[in-house]
Order: structure tokens, then sequence, then C-alpha cells
């Protein structure tokens, strides 16, 4: 297997707490970033092709480079660790395993984006992982490591997916309920509480140590031409060794299943969902798609936040939709029409047909319906609810059928 | 309850103040005191809602609104555990529905509801993020993984 990066301390014993993190180096590429010109840690970051890790795949170096360069008033950086992508479990593995390592991560972004405070957004189901990396903000402040010109504020949230979206996430920190902002402005702009403001995913910040420490063109030459790095895959479903897989961004879907041990139960594949809940499905055909942003999106699906679920022949399709459109109703925040209302009525029309009482029109109803309803809303929860719903249908439609009465 | 008895301690009261410095608006504090209040009153009624609203200078419409937004906020009082299954998709393709059927058997109640001697609140949720360990759920703060009805039963007795 290829050199684990990310996940290098987690078989190491004690690897949360900072004397073992320190004892493998950890911190040295924070010791060098302080050395160095915010603009030369932004540009490094740049140059290494690291791509945002949670979901939107937006190269992180520029998102970085949007902060006002004129702006003399805070600047806030957030993490997101809303995990809760359908499939997806990589960023509760850090928080667990290694915290230190987003903190060294949070320290060298704060330094190049010029930040005095940070908030670090932990979805509220994830009571473990808040006290683990609550414990590991608290050693380093203790070492001084926090609190010298940086601070940190572990934020919990409350359940609810939206606020896993940037600006949902935003709200949410506000104090107020978690609905999505329009944007423009973006964060970068106007962010958390009005000022200009840097949302990063977990994973993504811990990318960056390395980055600094080895050198960008060494981070760019694990990737692909427009993604550098490795990235963990979480692979669940059907698969014999479920988990989480560190492999570069060049792996195959192919490959990866074949890491966590191939299709299980019937052994014979049927589709896999390649990028979380909201990514549209491949057929056991499409699966030699190489794993990175621009790969999936060529192939007509999303790497998203990499959660591999895959279906084997016994699977049900129908069944799978199912689940997700019920996610996607209850998710849904309620706050544009199109979202709010198709979510609650294709839930509806496949449970009908999962239930034996669904008419072949229906299918073109959910196809109309996500059609009409993609790009019209504030932000990009529906058009992931749209993914799943039109390549379900349309690349297993007879399965679909043979459910419908007429 | 009384009046009285919903107030926060002078600690909490020095606590909700901490809390609300940390946030360039203190407004920002009202999801972590929110989890406070549901901690010390057991849920978070209208009662609780306006009485965290005076602490923040909030109206009391602003707090409902935010608590009914999110799912971890209990309007009416929850059983003294609160046994939560996933029925996402990995946890459905490892046979949550099983799980739920199960769990509905033994305590005799629907997702949503609450065991009449107020023992276990019983919910179906979305996505926990550990489908690699599917089925699962979570019960109280604790992810319980890989469950089969036997590990199902040995959970719920444990559950006083």
């Amino acid at each position: 297997m290829a050199e684990r990066v990310l996940m290098r301390n987690f078989d190491r014993a004690d690897s949360h707490t900072l004397a073992v993190y320190r004892q493998h180096g950890g911190y040295a590429a924070w010791e060098k970033a302080r050395t160095l010109e915010p603009a030369a840690l932004v540009e490094e970051v740049k140059q290494s092709n690291l791509r945002g890790l949670g979901g939107a795949g937006f190269p992180t170096g520029a998102k970085w480079s949007f902060i006002p360069k004129n702006h003399t008033g805070p600047v806030y950086l957030v993490v997101n660790a809303d995990e809760g992508e359908p499939g997806t479990f990589k960023d509760r593995y850090l928080l667990e395993k290694d915290p230190h390592a987003l903190i060294e991560g949070m320290l060298i972004a704060a330094r190049a984006i010029r930040s005095a405070l940070g908030f670090v957004y932990i979805r509220g189901e994830y009571v473990q992982p808040w006290r683990r990396f609550s414990g590991a903000v608290t050693e380093a402040y203790d070492a001084g490591l926090l609190g010298q010109g940086f601070d940190v504020v572990v934020h919990r949230g409350a359940g609810a997916y939206i606020c896993g979206e940037e600006t949902g996430l935003i709200s949410s920190l506000e104090g107020k309920k978690g609905w999505p902002k329009v944007k423009p402005p973006f964060p970068a702009i106007k962010g958390a509480f009005g000022q200009p403001t840097i949302v990063n995913n977990v994973e993504t910040l811990a990318c960056v140590p390395p980055i600094i420490g080895r050198g960008a063109a060494w981070f760019a030459g694990l990737g692909t031409k427009t993604q550098g790095g490795t990235r963990m895959y979480s692979v669940s479903g059907r698969v014999r060794k479920p988990g989480v897989y560190e492999a570069p961004v060049s792996v195959t879907l192919r490959q990866l299943i074949e890491l966590a041990g191939g299709v299980s139960h019937t052994g014979r594949l049927k589709a896999v969902v390649p990028g979380g809940g909201s990514a549209a499905i491949l057929t056991a055909d499409e699966i030699d798609v190489v794993m990175d942003v621009d790969g999936l999106r060529n192939a007509g699906s999303m790497i998203g936040s990499a959660g591999v679920v895959v279906l084997d022949e016994s699977a049900s399709i129908p069944e799978a939709l199912m689940v997700l459109a019920r996610f996607y109703a209850h998710e849904s925040c309620g706050q544009c029409t199109p979202c709010r209302e198709s979510t609650g009525w294709i839930y509806k029309m496949v449970h009908r047909i999962v239930d034996g009482h669904g008419r072949k029109d229906d299918l073109d109803t959910i196809l109309d319906l996500a059609r009409r309803g993609a790009g019209t809303t504030i932000c990009a929860f529906y058009d992931g609810a749209v993914g799943p719903y039109i390549s379900y249908i349309q690349k297993f439609r007879s399965e679909f059928e043979a459910l419908c009465r007429a | 309850m009384t009046a009285s008895a919903l107030q926060f301690s002078a600690e909490q009261l020095a606590e909700v103040r901490r809390l609300q410095e940390r946030y360039p608006d203190r407004r920002g504090a009202l999801l972590p005191v929110l989890h406070m209040a549901q901690e010390t009153f057991g849920h978070v009624s209208l009662e609780v809602e306006a009485y965290v609203a005076g602490l923040f200078g909030l109206s009391p419409a602003h707090v409902h609104e935010v608590v009914t937004f999110y799912t971890l906020f209990f309007q009416q009082p929850r059983g003294r555990h609160v046994v939560a299954v996933c029925h996402n998709l990995s946890c459905h393709l490892a046979g949550a529905p099983d799980i739920l059927a199960h769990v509905k058997a033994r305590l005799g109640i629907e997702p949503g509801d609450t065991t009449e001697d107020g023992r276990i609140t019983f919910q179906a949720v979305e996505c926990l993020c550990a489908c690699e360990a599917a089925p699962m759920a979570q019960v109280d703060d604790r992810y319980e993984l890989n469950l089969t009805p036997e590990k199902v039963d040995r959970i719920l007795e444990g559950l006083r």
C-alpha cells in the first residue's frame, strides 16, 4: 500500500496525545510555518493542488487568497467538522485519532489568512470526538501552542445535516437556525459574524502540515494533474472489510473496492455510490474511474466527501433511493420552495413504488421534478438530492418499473 | 415546573457569561447554552426557551425557532435513555430494518416514542457516520456498533 500521510499516526498507542504527536514530528511544520510570510504559505498550498475534501473540491489555496488584502478587522477560520454525508466517517477518525494534526493545520492556516480566532464546528452527535478534540485543544493551550495570537473555540452542533453547508454552518455558529445564506457575498468576503471567514473541512486542514513540512511539490506529486495528495476514502455497504482507507487520489474505484476486501454477500457488484449519498450512482461497468475531483466529475458523478457505498447484486436500488429520499426530505432546511416541496413529494412517490403501489409515470414525474428544481435554490443541498434521484432511476429504471402496478 | 426551579446555578451562570464572551457576538453561545439547559432541565420546554432568551436578550420566538430546527433538542420530556438507530443507506444495507423492528418489538413503541415507564426514548435517525460498523445506533453519548438482535437485547437490558 502507498505511504500513509493523513493516517500516519493512527496505529500508534495514544496517538491523540500531544506527547505522541510531537514524538513523531508533530508541530515541526508549524515551527517552519512561523518563519514564513502568510503569502508564502498561501502560495505553497496553491502549488500543492490541495482541494477541499469536505465535498465541493474547491482549491484550498485559492480559497485562502480570497480574503480581502485591505481588510483591517478580524478574520475567522472555521473548521467544518459537521460530518454528516451518508457513507462518510473519515473526519471522525481524524478527530479521535489525530486531533493535533487538525490543530497544527489550523495554526498554519490561521497564519496564512491572518486569523486570530478559529471555530471548530463539530456535529452534536459526535460526543466522543468532541471530548477527544477538546482535550487536545486544552493540551495545546497548556503547551503554549494556542493562546499566543491564535485562539480556538470548540463548538457543538445540535443535529442538522444542512449545517455541513458552509453558510448554513455559519448561521448556526451565529446562534441561529442553520439556514444557508445567499452567495455572493462569499464567506471569504463576509462570513461568520459579518467578517471575512474561511471554512475548511477537517481532513483538508490535516493535509496542511505535511504540505508545509515536506513541500508542495511532494504533495502535488502524490496525486493527479489537477489534485494533489492522498485522501481518506470511507468504504462501507456490501464489502468484506468496510473501513477508512487512505490512498492517492489517483486510485480507481475498482482498486478501492479491492482494498476493502471485495464485494460481500453475493460477491457480484451491482452499483456503487462513489462520493457520499449525494453523488450520482455508478454501475458495475463504471468503476475504473479515477477517484479525484475531476475523474468523478467527468464520469457524471462527484467525489464529494469520498464516502463509497457498495451495493451487490442482491441490494435493491429502489430501496436505496427510498432511504436517501427519506434523508433529503428530513434534512431539507425548508428555506427554498423547490427543495422543501420536492424532497417531501419525491420521498412519498419512491416509498409508494417500493410498497408496490407506484405507477410507471411516477418515475417521469420524479425526473421532471428533479430537473426543474436543480440549480434554483440558495445552496447545493437540492442539487445533491437530484444526483441520486436522476441517476438511480435512469440507470436502473427496469428495477423500479418491475415494482410498479401499471 | 415552578419558576424558581428554572434557574441555572451561580456557577452555571458564570459559565454562560464565559461562553458568551468567547464569541464575537454573544448570541454565538446560544447552542452551547441550550445544550447546558437541556442537560440541566431534562428538556427544552417553552419556559426553558424563555429563560434562555432572557440570558441573551433575545426574544423567546427566536430561541423557539432555533430549538425546533435541531434534532438534538427535546421539547418534551424524554426517557432516561435515548436509543437512536441509524436507518440511512449503509445501515439499511447491513440490516437496519431488522434492528428497528427488533427494538420496536422489545420496547413495544414506535420510533419517536418513549416507554411508559420513562426509561427509553426510541428514535430512527439519519446517518451518524459510523458506516464501517453498520448497523449501528447511538445510545445516549455512546456509539454502539455492529448491532445484532442479541447485542441490542444486551444493550437494552443494561439501560435502567
